[in-house]
């Protein structure tokens, strides 16, 4: 399963990599392979506010429909809309054609909240035992 | 097979009619004809006859095949009933006779069969009274959650959410979401309960209701129910009993007996009337005594002479949920069933549907996992995970299972369960009916270490194989075009 360094991770399998007071954020390789074939993502548009564990899109396979919890708290910059007509790039990339959204940060602090990537893997290998 | 379109032939006709003895009419404005062909198919009789005929034998159905599809409770459903539903007294009546003035005198069987089945239902789930009217159980979902709104709302409290369990089916937040609540989701603890610390903390005098499946969709039944309910009573939220997985406790305990406010049964389901593409369902929904204001009129009431009227009276009604009385003909077929198999035959109905999950659980467990290892109800969650690690998904197994003449499990469901595969057998199956589902079961296992392949590529013996689901979703061609 891929874990890349120098990202962020929430316990429910969202990544965040801060640059500045700006996140691209996105599913995890783990959210991704638990899922199966993705074959629909419903994205917040430009200008709405995001908060910390709220929920702000909604990815459907063809084995279930799911919520996506935001990473940190902010406002919604940009969106990927690649990914209206290719959702398989979340299922191929999810931490780089896959991404889903960046963020303006609206507190940094929040951040302290997430996990880095060794704890993230000690995470996800728990879960799997 | 080819589509009912493609057999069209230009100027092929399945009738004759007589030459017009009278004078020809005008013909409609032009506003109201059609722009475009309606391009129909032109075939005659017998190609319609043979084109259904042969759809029809196409069809995976509890009346072919085992189908032990969990959450949807497909058991048999008895052929008499269908026969009641086709008596001319009860398929004949126009729907608007009894809103005639003198028309109820007319229409006193089918609404003596409303008024009656209220009781029963009332009796068997411990509610108060009951609505006929929601077309199905998701329907009887948004009714509920709005008779729970109007009640918070003519008591001038505002609520804010529902809080529901992450076990539940997915139509109980949908109903929630819709009729304008935020839900909150409560996880299942490690024993696969509810997680009352959790529950406790979101609980609060916002909370409109809490939505439970009791059995839960694990085939558990939650010990601590009854603390739940008053947990919820104490800070004014109502009890919402979704009724999918009634068939596990009838006569053995009753949801008005627990605290439940509101309860929506699924009779297509329950009470053994044709679905899942067999017939359309209904979806009664019963109320505590505080809730009877609300219920959607017309509600059939009797008058001392011991006729039956409809009554509009219900100043605090949410009004209309479905046009007339609901699916009428599904809950005489269910009302015939109550009373052919009465209080004993549904008590025995309900304990055989759990020893038959429990026959297939015990079976069944060595060979494959079982998160929440206890004695179930109705319906068994088994995890494919032991076959994930041979490649083999829930969905090659439930594929393999319909070559072998099995309609497949309810699969990736409950959510909680990582490939989960949920078994619920019904009471209708006989012993040897279920020993050769097992059996199934036990080759597909064992497949996934000698053989997976076998697995995926299954099904082979069915008029379509495997289905590209991804693609279907992603690129969906929903309509035939000439």
């Amino acid at each position: 399963m891929l874990v890349p360094d120098n990202i962020f991770f929430t316990k429910d399998h969202e990544w965040a990599k801060i640059e500045g007071d700006e996140a691209i954020i996105g599913i995890t390789d783990f959210a991704q392979s638990s899922l199966g074939d993705i074959t629909f993502i419903d994205l917040p548009k430009i200008g709405e506010a995001l908060k910390q564990s709220a929920v702000y899109a909604t990815v459907e396979s063809v084995k279930a429909a799911s919520d996506v919890y935001s990473p940190l708290s902010g406002k919604v910059l940009r969106v990927n809309n690649d990914l209206a007509l290719h959702p398989e790039l979340v299922n191929k990339s999810p931490y780089e054609s896959g991404w889903f959204v960046v963020m303006k940060i609206a507190d940094l602090a929040e951040k302290n909240n997430l996990m880095d990537a060794k704890k993230y893997k000690d995470y996800i290998e728990n879960l799997s035992k | 097979m080819q589509l009912i379109f493609e057999k069209s032939s230009s100027g092929r006709q399945g009738y004759s009619l007589p030459k017009s003895d009278v004078p020809k009419a005008d013909s409609l404005p032009g506003k109201y004809c059609r722009v475009t062909q309606a391009n129909l198919p032109e075939v005659s009789e017998l190609d319609v006859v043979r084109h259904f005929s042969a759809l029809a034998r196409l069809n995976f159905s509890v009346d072919t095949n085992f189908y032990p599809l969990g959450s949807c409770t497909m058991k048999y459903n008895p052929k008499f009933t269908e026969k009641i539903a086709a008596l001319e007294g009860f398929s004949s009546p126009h729907p608007l006779v009894p809103q005639l003035s003198g028309g109820g005198i007319l229409a006193q069987g089918s609404l003596e069969v409303l008024y009656h089945m209220e009781r029963l239902l009332s009796e068997i789930t411990g509610m108060a009274a009951f609505t006929m009217q929601p077309l199905a159980g998701a329907h009887g979902e948004l009714t509920g959650v709005m008779l729970i709104s109007a009640y918070h709302k003519s008591n001038g409290s505002r609520r804010k959410h529902i809080i529901i369990p992450d076990s539940s089916h997915g139509t109980n937040p949908a109903s929630a979401a819709i009729a304008g609540y935020d839900v909150v989701v409560i996880p299942t603890d490690k024993s696969g309960s509810f997680d009352m610390e959790l529950y406790k903390k979101a609980l609060n005098n916002e909370t409109a209701a809490v939505m439970l499946t009791c059995p839960d969709t694990l085939g558990l039944f939650n010990p601590k129910i009854k603390e739940i309910a008053d947990l919820a009573h104490r800070v004014g939220a109502l009890m919402y009993y979704d009724g999918a997985n009634l068939n596990a406790i009838l006569g053995k305990c009753r949801p008005g007996d627990i605290g439940f406010d509101v309860v929506h049964l699924n009779l297509h389901k329950t009470f053994a009337t044709p679905h899942g593409g067999g017939g359309p369902g209904a979806g009664p929904v019963g109320v505590s005594g505080k809730l009877i204001d609300f219920l959607p009129i017309s509600r059939v009431a009797k008058k001392d002479d011991g006729t039956y009227f409809l009554d509009y009276q219900n100043r605090k009604t949410i009004g209309y949920i479905a046009p007339f009385y609901g699916n009428f003909a599904v809950i005489l077929k269910a009302y015939a069933y109550i009373l052919a198999l009465g209080r004993e035959g549904l008590i025995e109905a309900s304990e055989n549907a759990v020893l038959n999950a429990n026959y297939c659980l015990s079976r069944l467990r060595d060979y494959f996992d079982l998160p929440f290892d206890k004695i179930c109800m109705h319906e068994c969650v088994f995890s494919a995970s032991r076959q994930l690690q041979n490649g083999v998904h829930a969905l090659d197994i439930a594929k393999y299972l319909i070559d072998k003449g099995f309609h497949p499990p309810t699969i990736y469901f409950p959510l909680i369960v990582k490939e989960a595969m949920m078994i619920e057998p019904t009471e209708t199956e006989s012993k040897e009916t279920l020993d050769n589902f097992i059996e199934a079961m036990i080759e597909a296992s064992k497949l996934s270490e000698e053989n997976p392949q076998i697995l995926h590529s299954a099904p082979l013996t069915m008029p379509v194989k495997r289905l590209d689901e991804t693609r279907a979703a992603r690129e969906p061609n929903l309509r035939w075009k000439p």
